[in-house]
């Protein structure tokens, strides 16, 4: 007699990468290092900001950088060339990074390094607002990044991956003398979906906030990596 | 686009559980899915996918049953809870105050699992997983 049963499970969908980003993580703490994973749609500056930002604390803090791509290796070269060891993830169909990817490219990176020397390492994602808010790959900190030309409205039409960052970074800042668009209302949206995340005005091309946005990450690397993010008090 | 790598998450997830019947597989009718309306999933994707994932697998005519979860926001300031739109609105009504507390919403749950037993072996429940 086959009698329906009904089995009541409970479990998280995606339990499987977030017991593997659990692993990684697990890694992470135990190498002492703080790893961040930097998301934005693309073309919103995290290659660009990442040059800055990795030329300016390279004498500060050992750093390594996973890089994920769709199909090029273009990002991974023009990180490299400022001399921080750069592993590139071709993620070919797939439009996010996975735990499983993250921890493959932590493998090839220990080809080349000791990561328990490392200080930071950065996981660049692939440009998406949408996929990469869902899968964890093991990091300590969510950046989100928002260019000024994107317009304000994208808090507001891709919430989860802003409700789920630790730091907004509003990029190109520098642009906007030369745009219809309101910072004020930008750091509004985001502030509905997420009133306690930090968020900096930066520019890559003329260095603005790039300080207050290297203050965020030395207060996460002074705390212990458990810990959660607290918000950042502009003046 | 992501939810094929959600269904082999999913997949994933209903393998884990089948081996923890043992030699018997079960056979299995519906899958009871909650998915949240603040999550980034599109159901019928999720839906159409697994229909296609499950070709040929021991899966093969189970049915994918999702039950969507609204989005819920609870004020901090007054404590009432809401219903924010996706438009523009997810400051609360009441206090104009920006969504601090998610009720639900955020969902991407197994709830449950309809199946059968081959009848040579006495269908016992296993002990349900804590969520």
């Amino acid at each position: 007699m086959h009698m329906p049963l009904e089995d009541t499970l409970g479990l998280n969908l995606l339990a499987a990468n977030q017991h593997q980003a659990e692993h990684n993580r697990q890694h992470f703490d135990a190498w002492e290092l703080l790893c961040l994973n930097v998301m934005s749609s693309p073309g919103a500056g995290k290659t660009s900001l990442l040059e800055r930002s990795l030329a300016q604390l390279r004498s500060e803090f050992a750093m390594a950088v996973l890089e994920g791509d769709m199909t090029t290796q273009l990002d991974a070269e023009r990180l490299e060339a400022i001399g921080i060891p750069v592993v590139p993830i071709t993620t070919g169909r797939a439009c996010h990074l996975d735990a499983a990817m993250v921890s493959g490219g932590v493998k090839l990176l220990r080809q080349r390094l000791d990561p328990a020397d490392l200080d930071i390492l950065w996981v660049e994602n692939v440009g998406n607002l949408v996929c990469p808010a869902e899968f964890e790959v093991g990091e300590h900190r969510k950046v989100a990044l928002l260019s000024v030309t994107e317009g304000d409205d994208k808090p507001l039409k891709y919430p989860v991956m802003f409700r789920e960052a630790d730091c907004v970074l509003i990029t190109k800042v520098d642009l906007l003398p030369h745009l219809p668009v309101q910072v004020e209302r930008i750091e509004d949206h985001i502030r509905q979906v997420n009133p306690h995340c930090a968020v900096i005005q930066v520019s890559a091309t003329t260095g603005e906030g790039l300080e207050a946005w290297h203050g965020w990450l030395r207060q996460q690397l002074a705390m212990p990596m458990g810990q959660q993010a607290p918000a950042l008090v502009l003046a | 686009m992501h939810e094929v790598d959600m269904t082999k998450c999913l997949l994933l997830s209903m393998q884990d559980w089948r081996q923890r019947h043992g030699p018997v597989s079960p056979s299995v009718k519906v899958v009871h899915l909650q998915v949240g309306d603040f999550t980034c999933v599109e159901p019928a994707q999720l839906v159409s996918t697994w229909d296609v994932a499950i070709r040929g697998s021991w899966l093969e005519g189970a049915r994918l049953s999702i039950e969507s979860i609204p989005l819920v926001g609870r004020c901090v300031r007054c404590s009432a809870t809401y219903r924010p739109s996706a438009d523009s609105a997810y400051r609360s009504p009441c206090c104009d105050h920006p969504m601090e507390e998610v009720v639900t919403g955020r969902e991407l749950r197994i709830r449950s699992v309809d199946y059968t037993l081959a009848s040579s072996v006495p269908a016992e429940k296993p002990t349900p997983v804590p969520s």
